[in-house]
């Protein structure tokens, strides 16, 4: 008889203590070598585009900033943009440049988060303190303009819920230019250390050509040298008055991610200190009546990439299809493209890498748990044709 | 009062259970851990495994998916064990009370295998992490 042999396959996960998230990876290893990833999630699928259908056009930013923590200005942002489209609103022009402090502030915030999460997982927890340390700064300012350290709210259909105060301006630069000068020594720091580039330079490459084969955005697409970023691509509040550039980085290893997002940080700082410096006078929010029957598309460019909202409206006080598509949803499948081949100790810091973000990505679920089919989109379209048939035959 | 509860409130080990949170919560407890409030101070510590923990940090709605693993980890942990509902989420499913895929909260689900559960409860969305450190406390202090 054929003996088969079993490849060995390790399983992290569901709770294990590298992410915070539920998530389930099974690592088919050949010696230390990965040779298979395969990914099980929908563990946070909470249904919230289900829910979003029963909530009125008003409450929806309040759920749907609470998709994700860390983006939480960047989906309603990406929905009020859509929502805006279709009742054909133009937010006052104080609006737009609060939308963008807040939106970049989030961005500093979360690169910083990243980095610190970075070195904790390659057992650098040196940077990990320092990293959230100086982080803490950012979401003092992000309390004091919103009044909440994360899940802001601030975003609404025609305008911002809070202006920024006059008063606070001064304070807000003084306190910019502390952040600057911390990140500065903890780039120098991180960029020279000798360790950080043994463990991370030539790790989970993922090169260009896989990154456009995956579709991969954000961080993730640029620290393999693919030039996109929806603030310049398409802008949207006021990126296009203000003067910055876009970070790309041509090597698609962990280092170069590292690289863009702690460069990134500065282009934030120096674009929120802009806006501030132009930020014109004038009301925050404008009276919206209703929105009409249409259908619009949102997108912004969440610290992860590419966050992407489809809002349909018949004319009620309700949306009647919201589709949310977040940037980790297209970044989590090139694990495939960056793990295999690597070692398993590598395996954790490529996994991190492009900051994967389970509670944006779980929208849909199609997992037969019985036969552990994962239906792809022929299959279920096969499904969906047979269900049609089967109907219209029953009708006979 | 035994050894056992006076080592717990002296130095209480948690795990960190997320049941489908927005990852807020989760990086407001993270940030326990950092210089600004840093809890390791007062004995807290975040341990990697149910077996070592005394309390549970659950975070989240409890998603369907989520629910048997929620009772997996309790069962895991040793006895005493308080479980802390972090956030609206855990408390009482917040925003997402209506959601199909919800099956919460977290005292719902814990109470379903041990109805003598001891259960805190800290509130917000995010909670502060200045209110988990006190709701840690004050749970402790009851024991
Ligand atoms: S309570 Fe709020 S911050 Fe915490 S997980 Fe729920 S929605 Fe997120």
């Amino acid at each position: 008889m054929k003996k088969i042999v079993k490849k060995p396959v390790i399983a992290v996960g569901p709770f294990h203590p590298l992410q915070e998230e539920m998530e389930f990876f099974q690592l088919t290893v050949d010696g230390e070598i990965v040779t298979d990833i395969d990914m099980r999630l929908s563990y946070n699928h909470r249904g919230i585009e289900k829910i979003s259908e029963s909530l009125q056009f008003d409450q929806v930013p309040f759920l749907i900033s609470r998709i994700c923590g860390i983006c939480s200005a960047s989906h309603p942002l990406a929905y009020v943009q859509a929502a805006e489209e279709i009742a054909d609103i133009k937010p006052p022009e104080r609006a737009l440049y609060v939308r963008t402090i807040i939106n970049e502030l989030e961005r500093i915030h979360s690169h910083i988060l990243w980095v610190g999460l970075a070195g904790h997982f390659i057992g650098y927890d040196t940077v990990f303190m320092w990293a959230w340390k100086y982080r803490e700064p950012v979401l003092d300012l992000l309390e004091e303009i919103t009044g909440n350290r994360n899940n802001y709210g601030n975003v609404k259909i025609g305008g911002c819920r809070e202006d920024i105060p006059n008063e606070i301006k001064p304070r807000i630069l003084k306190e910019l230019d502390e952040i600057e000068k911390k990140m500065d020594m903890l780039t120098k720091a991180v960029l020279d250390d000798p360790v950080l580039h043994a463990r991370l330079k030539g790790v989970g490459i993922l090169s260009k050509a896989d990154a456009i084969k995956y579709a991969v955005v954000g961080p993730t697409a640029r620290g393999s040298g693919v030039d996109i970023d929806v603030r310049r691509d398409d802008p949207y509040a006021v990126y296009s008055d203000l003067d910055w550039n876009v970070i790309t980085q041509p090597e698609g290893d962990v280092f170069a991610k590292a690289v863009v997002r702690l460069l990134e940080t500065f282009e934030s700082i120096k674009m929120v200190r802009q806006a501030l410096k132009k930020l014109p006078d004038g009301p925050v929010t404008i009276e919206v009546k209703e929105i009409p029957p249409g259908e619009a598309v949102g997108h912004v460019e969440a610290p992860r990439g590419e966050t992407f909202h489809y809002v349909r409206s018949d004319g009620g006080n309700r949306p009647v299809r919201h589709k949310v598509r977040a940037p980790s949803y297209v970044n989590v499948p090139s694990f495939k493209a960056s793990c295999i081949g690597e070692k398993i100790a590598d395996v954790t810091i490529t996994l991190a890498a492009v900051d994967p973000c389970y509670s944006c990505t779980e929208r849909v679920a199609a997992v037969d748990s019985r036969s552990n089919v994962i239906h792809d989109y022929e299959n279920l379209l096969r499904l969906s044709r047979e269900k049609t048939e089967k109907i219209k035959e029953g009708k006979k | 009062m035994s050894w056992k509860i006076w080592s717990l409130k002296k130095s209480p080990w948690v795990f960190h259970v997320n049941t489908g949170a927005c990852n807020n919560c989760d990086i407001e407890i993270v940030n326990l851990l950092t210089p600004k409030f840093d809890v390791e101070r007062f004995g807290i510590k975040l341990v990697g495994s149910p077996r070592h923990a005394d309390a549970l940090l659950v975070t989240g709605v409890v998603t369907r998916q989520a629910a048997p693993r929620l009772q997996e980890v309790y069962r895991q942990t040793s006895k005493p064990c308080v479980v802390f509902a972090i956030g609206a989420c855990a408390c009482d499913k917040g925003i997402f009370h209506n959601g199909y895929h919800v099956v919460g909260p977290v005292d719902k689900i814990i109470k379903e295998i041990d109805p003598n559960a001891i259960i805190a409860y800290v509130p917000g969305c995010p909670p502060k992490p200045e209110a988990m450190i006190s709701g840690v406390v004050k749970a402790l202090s009851t024991l």
